[in-house]
């Protein structure tokens, strides 16, 4: 504070000084909101636009009878979302059934993607020969394109020709029929297993980043107290790192939550009911089945609910970081 | 509080992304492909006498992937092109569209209302695309300009839009299903004759079951396959997915029964590899028994396919898939599919005379036998037929299954929901066939039903 007090009135100098020769103030003031025009027409034409397409098509019954005067398409009022939220109807139903997939895959990428990424940040935040390679290496499966590391998993995956049963079953004999990895029960831990491989890397690059702003004196102190590493990092690391943290789930979250990439290279376009994600759920219903408002009014309803639980943690977190 | 404030910005905008991509993806595809026609001259009045009538006009044509790639598609095409501009000085860009990339392309160009003048569509969409209104219907007026409609097989015909309605786009690619089999391990497990009931077939498909060796594949994890499969046996059931109103009928002890026969394959006979329950690209089950890792498999005229993947000529056999020993109440002899492609003009096209110029000149004798002799199809009209090519003992059977044992897909609007809904829950069905668990009719009817709950129209 006290640099912007002394820094302030010399600016003030400074444009008292020049203020003859420069155009009025106004104009100044004006400019950089005239610089920022276009940005905002862009925005609002790329992002914001769509999305009140999205949002106005899920109140009418889009289907390929309006598509080429979709100008025409009947109103449906609440209709698309009675079909979509009513959990007794066959839409309803499966909806919520990829909801819960959803949530639960969500969870467990998010805990072990953080998990792993705290781990390997704490081991490499001290020099050692090589940091730079190993930690390269751990930053390689986020660094490559997801088309194709994802597609190698499915080949991976493979029951006859992939590595993991050639591994499993030929190799270590721990299987005694070759078990299925991208249909059937299997393929949901198969999901969750390479998205947290996708995913981890991003976890441990921010928490590296969060790592590095913690003073050294902190762990001196520590040390000098007693404390082990355990204690060091429950006591001195968790505490400072919670701001990065509290942003590195939100990003996770919603990532992971909308991914459809991921599960589309792995399955196609008819995932396994065991790891039907919403994302692809909504895809499939919609854009497969020619049922654009249904659709639309699912992406609308996912929308409102990951700004619900967005801004309950946004509110909760902020509330606990004002309160220590 | 200022990294609060960031992730408050960043989560928003995390969370307004994906509906955005969501409904622009639909609209984006449709600005990189609004290139319509642009060059030519004024519209010249459609004089069908001469044939320079519409000289110096430009088409856009989009076709489907028929060949082994995009490339080999344009290569195919191109000379062709070329020929329809010495006789009628009308240029024509072909742009060759993938599969996956079709459906979306024609839906987005009728959206915009910007689009291709001539493009080509996969049969079981003509309904649904028809009533999107975004086709030129071949009306009399408009037939009489291809040539008439009694130039085309009936059979690829019927494939062409809602019953009584003028077609929506024609034929021009024909294909139906047949039973491909191994003569060779026909041979060496004693049997003589293609079986012609599901009795013979699941005789003859035990006595080729072997450790080693599985006696069919299926494309299990496939939509198209599974569902093209279970249309054919519902119609020998007596069977019906939409009734004459159009209304989804799926949940019928037909249909039913049918879907459980082929289920039944892989889960009761355990006649095929529980593998292919994930087969899903559309190749795999044809390369087993192009390699003759299995005997049989229910295929598409695919001769150029085998050929490609090192299958002998004189081991390839075709039959009609079987029939029930005796026909149940109100089954049909259906056994295929009416496979093919169709070629259907914009309405909003600038060059109607010309594009249907260029449609007569597709479906024409001396095109239509070079296109499918290249393709490995059939010609959609008789008088290719009489091209030797044509005249082989293995095409002559899919040429008769086409004329007499073949029946289209449901010609509804609601066909496309159809094969997404009822395809995704075979394709489940499949997969928990593969991984042991067992599919009962109880949830087969389950299934169906719940699909059914969720047709639109």
């Amino acid at each position: 504070m006290v640099e912007t007090l002394t820094a302030t009135p010399v600016r003030h100098d400074t444009k008292n000084g020049k203020a003859a020769a420069k155009p009025p103030r106004r104009k100044r003031q004006l400019l950089p909101y005239l610089l920022l025009v276009p940005a905002i027409l862009l925005e609002l034409l790329i992002h914001i636009g769509p999305m009140i397409v999205g949002v106005i098509i899920s109140f009418y019954h889009l289907t390929q009878l309006y598509l080429a005067n979709w100008r025409h398409a009947p109103a449906a009022g609440l209709d698309n979302y009675r079909v979509a939220l009513n959990v007794n109807g066959a839409a309803g139903k499966a909806l919520l059934h990829s909801f819960t997939v959803t949530l639960t895959y969500t969870v467990l990428v998010l805990g072990f993607s953080w998990l792993l990424g705290m781990t390997a940040a704490v081991l490499t935040q001290r020099a050692f020969r090589g940091r730079a390679i190993v930690r390269t290496l751990f930053l390689l499966p986020f660094a490559l394109p997801i088309f194709a590391s994802v597609i190698t998993w499915n080949f991976m995956g493979q029951r006859d020709t992939g590595v993991i049963n050639h591994v499993l079953v030929d190799q270590l004999h721990t299987q005694t029929t070759r078990p299925f990895w991208l249909i059937g029960p299997n393929s949901f831990p198969m999901l969750v297993a390479v998205t947290i491989w996708r995913t981890w890397p991003f976890a441990f690059l921010i928490i590296s980043a969060g790592l590095q702003s913690i003073p050294d004196e902190l762990y001196e102190a520590a040390t000098l107290d007693g404390a082990g590493v355990m204690a060091q990092i429950r006591r001195v690391t968790l505490p400072l790192l919670a701001p990065v943290n509290r942003v590195l789930f939100v990003v996770l979250f919603l990532w992971t939550f909308n991914d459809f990439t991921t599960p589309y290279t792995l399955f196609g376009d008819t995932p396994p009911v065991q790891a039907d994600l919403i994302s692809l759920h909504i895809y499939t219903t919609s854009f497969t089945t020619w049922n654009f408002g249904t659709g639309s009014a699912m992406s609308v309803v996912l929308l409102l609910f990951l700004l619900l639980v967005t801004g309950i943690y946004l509110i909760v977190t902020n509330r606990r970081s004002d309160n220590a | 509080m200022r990294l609060s404030k960031i992730a408050t910005a960043t989560a928003m905008a995390l969370v307004l992304a994906p509906l955005a991509a969501c409904s622009s993806s639909s609209s984006s595809s449709a600005g990189s492909t609004g290139s319509t026609s642009s060059s030519g001259g004024a519209s010249a009045s459609g004089a069908t006498g001469d044939p320079m009538a519409d000289k110096g006009q430009t088409l856009t044509y989009w076709a489907s992937n028929q060949g082994t790639s995009l490339e080999n598609d344009k290569a195919v095409l191109q000379p062709e092109l070329d020929k329809f501009k010495a006789q009628t000085g009308i240029t024509v860009n072909v742009e060759v569209v993938p599969w996956s990339d079709l459906l979306n392309r024609v839906l987005a160009a009728t959206t915009s209302g910007q689009g291709p003048d001539v493009v080509n569509i996969g049969n079981t969409w003509s309904a649904s695309v028809q009533a999107t209104g975004a086709f030129l219907p071949f009306d009399d007026a408009a037939m009489a300009k291809i040539g008439g409609k009694d130039k085309f097989l009936a059979g690829s015909l019927s494939a062409t839009g809602a019953t009584g309605q003028p077609p929506t786009a024609v034929p021009i690619y024909s294909l139906a299903y047949g039973l491909y089999y191994n003569k060779k391990q026909f041979a060496a497990a004693g049997i003589t004759a293609p079986p012609a009931t599901w009795d013979e077939f699941t005789a003859d498909a035990k006595k080729l079951t072997t450790a080693s060796h599985w006696a069919l594949a299926l494309e299990g994890g496939s939509k198209t396959e599974n569902i093209h499969s279970a249309f054919m046996l519902s119609q020998q059931q007596g069977g019906s997915f939409f009734d004459a109103a159009g209304k989804a009928t799926f949940d019928t002890p037909q249909n039913v029964a049918a879907i459980k026969q082929y289920v039944d394959f892989m889960q009761t006979d355990k006649i095929v590899n529980p593998s292919d329950g994930q087969y899903s690209k559309g190749t795999d089950a044809l390369k087993d028994f192009a390699t003759g890792v299995t005997s049989m498999v229910f295929w598409q005229a695919a001769s150029g396919s085998l050929k490609n993947f090192g299958m002998n000529d004189a081991d390839i056999g075709v039959a009609p898939i079987p029939l029930p020993a005796t026909m149940p109440a109100g089954g049909k002899k259906i056994t295929s599919m009416v496979a093919g492609i169709n070629l259907g003009v914009f309405k909003n096209t600038k060059y109607q005379d010309a594009a249907l110029k260029f449609v007569n000149f597709m479906t024409s004798t001396d095109e239509q036998m070079i296109l499918n002799k290249t393709y490995g199809s059939l010609p959609s009209i008789q008088s290719a037929y009489t091209d030797p090519a044509f005249q082989t003992p293995n095409v002559t059977v899919f040429k008769d299954i086409l004329a007499n044992s073949a029946a289209p897909m449901p010609p509804v609007p609601a066909e496309s929901q159809f094969e997404t809904l009822v395809g995704t829950a075979m394709t489940n069905f499949m997969a928990e066939a593969a991984t042991g668990k067992t599919v009962t009719a109880d949830e087969i009817h389950q299934a169906l039903a719940a699909a059914q709950a969720q047709v639109t129209s």
